[in-house]
């Protein structure tokens, strides 16, 4: 199994979209590493031929009529929005300076 | 308590005023719940008693739900229209349910009085409830020990006769190990048989609700009660929903009758390693117990048992990482925009502070386990493991009717004791959570103490037979019905 590193728990939480402090990477890169050390065991059992379970019960396709109906009134759907401008929530910019 | 209010020995109103008593009382030890709604309850409570007094008056209250005037405590991951739901985190503080649940959508519909929101680990991600970020939940046999999780809440409050009946979800083993460590029963049902509509996340292929009650019965007519298809979550299933409390044995000899010819595997992996002596004695006894009332005991092989942790935390963390990218501070929830930073940042910040120490590890697990050049040896592997698990399943129910198990290896464990060592928490779920991946049902049904504390019987049944899991709990209550520890409670 591989091992991480600090480098890459620090890309990992960069992935993750996570802020963690020096001594939260230092005990992650730690927890982490005995946790994939248990994940060894699996290497042990051969699945080539095995095919993935990604769900347990046998449903597929399921759709429904493409109809307009009720939904949350506006403001029912924006009460809990951090930011708001009338009938919009504020996002933070993506595009610009911002985000390079 | 449902025939009480029909008969009118109390009201709706007087049952709700004595659970919230009750909850005055012992809950500042406890800390089962974070909180009641008192105003909407009393008023649910005065709804369903003008209910019963019409039924009354219209010759009679035998056409009424069970349900109509039964106090429930949800978790705090189920959505109730204008009430708070934080799934135990920061990230959700503040947050106000803009609809209902279905499930909470069918207990108002049937008259059931909602209490308030029980605590639980943060994102259902935890087997001690100690990772609430509202602080622990106490287990009420024993203060100083930790009551099972992730629904550690709804458990302590129905084992400490706070509230008769509440709702919890497993996804591991989240509702059976705290109802085993809390002396009561809890089931989860097939995966697909409740509507997850209104359920916050926490790993979409395993994700299961259920309820909890003191007896078989009362949990089985709370599963009934919530059941069912709901087009709103395209994987419940259009299945029908049998009266699992109906079609139950009314006497023990019945129940108890029942238990005749049924062939009950016993799955030699799940007398793990680390398990506690007296947890296996008394598994050891209610097996026992159950072939002197005339259950033939098979033993069975689950092979993949040993790879059933390593796949689990594959799978679960993967999922989580996924559903939990949604808590990125813009629509609702936690956010946190630092001045001159770029929306990266901001993100992260959000994310860094609002999640507790737990959810950040799984995030990261998963986060690792998807990323680019791990997929296949990660998840994907999982997921062919995971096909293995669930044959070994298959293969055991070509010869039994359901199998017999622990719940949990050990009973409930002192408060800190596991916190710094996430893989010792995760063992706590050693037999449970190969049932999740393979959709199965599963009840666990209290069978004596070990140390003066609970042990939990797990019944595993196949894909939709819950009916039969309950009838054989029913069963084994009749058994076990005249036993000393029947006695002892918290």
């Amino acid at each position: 199994m591989p091992s991480l590193s600090r480098k890459d728990v620090e890309h990992v939480a960069h992935l993750a979209r996570l802020r963690l402090a020096d001594d939260e990477l230092t005990r992650l890169e730690d927890q982490l590493n005995h946790i994939l050390d248990q994940y060894a065991v699996l290497a042990q059992l051969d699945t080539d031929h095995i095919a993935p379970t990604a769900q347990t019960i046998e449903v597929e396709n399921v759709l429904r009529q493409d109809e307009a109906r009720p939904s949350l009134a506006l403001d029912e759907a924006l009460a809990n929005a951090p930011a708001r401008s009338g009938d919009y929530v504020i996002v933070p910019p993506i595009l610009g300076d911002a985000a390079d | 308590m449902a025939a009480g209010l029909r008969a009118g020995d109390f009201t709706a109103s007087e049952l709700l005023d004595a659970h919230l008593a009750a909850i005055r009382a012992t809950d500042g030890s406890i800390h089962a719940w974070l909180d009641t709604d008192d105003a909407g309850a009393t008023e649910q409570a005065r709804a369903a008693d003008a209910r019963l007094a019409q039924a009354r008056a219209n010759g009679g209250t035998g056409g009424l739900v069970p349900m109509l005037g039964i106090p429930v405590g949800l978790k705090d991951l189920v959505l109730v229209r204008g009430r708070p739901a934080t799934a135990g985190s920061r990230m959700l503080e503040g947050y106000i349910s803009p609809y209902d649940a279905h499930i909470t959508e069918r207990l108002r519909e049937q008259g059931a009085v909602i209490v308030g929101r029980t605590n639980m680990d943060e994102f259902a991600m935890g087997s001690s409830t100690e990772h609430s970020a509202w602080g622990p939940t106490r287990n009420p046999w024993d203060l100083e020990r930790v009551p099972g999780g992730s629904s550690g809440g709804s458990a302590a409050a129905v084992a400490a006769w706070q509230v008769p009946l509440s709702i919890g979800t497993d996804t591991g083993g989240s509702i059976r190990q705290p109802a085993a460590l809390c002396g009561i029963v809890g089931i989860k049902p097939t995966y697909g048989r409740v509507s997850r509509y209104g359920i916050v996340a926490f790993a979409s292929s395993l994700d299961q609700i259920g309820p909890f009650g003191r007896d078989v019965r009362d949990t089985a007519m709370l599963l009934h009660a919530v059941a069912g298809r709901d087009e709103r979550d395209s994987t419940s299933a259009a299945l029908p929903v049998p009266d699992f409390a109906a079609e139950l044995p009314a006497s023990d000899d019945e129940a108890a009758a029942s238990l005749r010819g049924v062939r009950l595997g016993l799955p030699r992996q799940y007398f793990v390693a680390g398990m506690e002596a007296g947890v296996e004695a008394r598994i050891r006894e209610a097996v026992a117990a159950l072939a002197a009332a005339g259950a033939e005991i098979v033993d069975v092989d689950l092979p993949h048992t040993d790879y059933g942790l390593a796949t689990y935390y594959i799978i679960a963390p993967a999922e989580a990482s996924a559903n939990l990218a949604r808590y990125d501070g813009v629509r609702y929830g936690r956010s946190i925009r630092l001045p001159g930073a770029d929306f990266i940042a901001d993100y992260k910040e959000t994310r860094g502070t609002g999640f507790g120490a737990e959810v950040k590890r799984r995030i990261m697990l998963g986060t690792y386990a998807l990323s680019a050049g791990y997929y296949d040896a990660f998840y994907l592997k999982a997921q062919k493991v995971r096909t293995l698990i669930k044959s070994d399943f298959d293969k055991a129910f070509e010869r039994v009717d359901a199998l017999v198990a622990p719940t949990s290896p050990t009973v409930a464990f002192p408060l800190g004791a596991r916190l710094d060592d996430p893989v010792a928490m995760y063992l706590s779920d050693a037999c449970t959570l190969p049932v999740n991946m393979a959709g199965l049902p599963g009840l666990s049904v209290p069978c004596g103490l070990s140390e003066g504390l609970p042990v939990g019987l797990q019944l595993i049944g196949r894909a939709w037979d819950e009916g039969r899991l309950f009838q054989l709990g029913r069963a084994y209550e009749a058994i076990t019905s005249g036993a000393d520890w029947r006695q002892a409670g918290p």
